[in-house]
């Protein structure tokens, strides 16, 4: 699940990315974040399918529970990561106009 | 239990490899202004330190992310020792090392091979005439 979610936030993000191609918005370190999350979690599921087999894909629900909110919390973590990113490095000098403004 | 440790490692080489590289790409690019005139497109144009940086951030990327998991899980603590398995016992540890010996260097590995996979799609990309280019010899 967790898999599952960071690969959605992945290519919604990298298909923001495309669309808006807009170097301003950084989303560009939003897209390698979930991409590098997503490959690694590849590799742990592979590696726990070829323990579990077809177990794998018949979870318990309350691992699928544990997992999803794993999964979204993840998402909000990369979120906060780029907000602080986009604030810190300022590409349009929104937070330094206004700080000036005070 | 500890997986992430091995991209991580490969993530700090790599950062400081490409930190270097740009170092030394932007030294050049100041030495060829000098003599020969660069036009400032070919200055614009990323060099290798820039697609390094792609294998740095994805790494970086999904280290952070993963340790996250790690913690979520309770594998890693925000105090000495840091790893849980390193209270456990040797039998732990031996197994935290197996597990980094096997999933962290795949996935130390996986990464890099679609890095490379990227750069060279990327180089065949930058070869491709630009759009406007390709409708005037249309």
């Amino acid at each position: 699940m967790t898999l599952l979610i960071t690969v959605f936030a992945a290519v919604i993000t990298t298909a923001i990315w495309y669309k808006k191609n807009d170097e301003k918005m950084l989303l560009g370190p939003l897209c390698w974040m979930f991409w590098g999350a997503s490959i690694m979690w590849f590799v742990d599921a592979i590696f726990e399918y070829a323990e579990l087999k077809a177990e794998y894909f018949t979870p318990a629900l309350e691992d699928m529970i544990n997992d999803t909110f794993l999964g979204l919390s993840v998402v909000a973590l990369a979120l906060v990561i780029w907000v602080v990113i986009l604030l810190i490095k300022d590409p349009r000098g929104t937070v330094r106009n206004k700080l000036k403004k005070k | 239990m500890a997986c992430f440790l091995v991209p991580g490692t490969e993530a700090i080489v790599v950062t400081a490899a490409a930190l270097l590289l740009k170092r030394y790409e932007q030294k050049k690019t100041e030495v060829k202004i000098g003599t020969n005139n660069t036009s400032a497109e070919t200055q614009k144009k990323s060099g290798f330190a820039g697609k390094l940086f792609w294998l740095a951030e994805l790494l970086w990327g999904g280290v952070i992310l993963l340790a996250f998991e790690h913690l979520w899980y309770g594998e890693v603590v925000p105090f000495f020792p840091f790893l849980t398995a390193a209270t456990e016992g040797p039998a732990a540890v031996s197994e935290m090392l197996g597990e980094m010996a096997s999933v962290g260097v795949t996935m130390a590995v996986l990464v890099t091979v679609i890095w490379i996979g990227m750069v060279l799609i990327s180089a065949a990309i930058e070869k491709r005439p630009t759009t406007e280019k390709a409708e005037v010899t249309v």
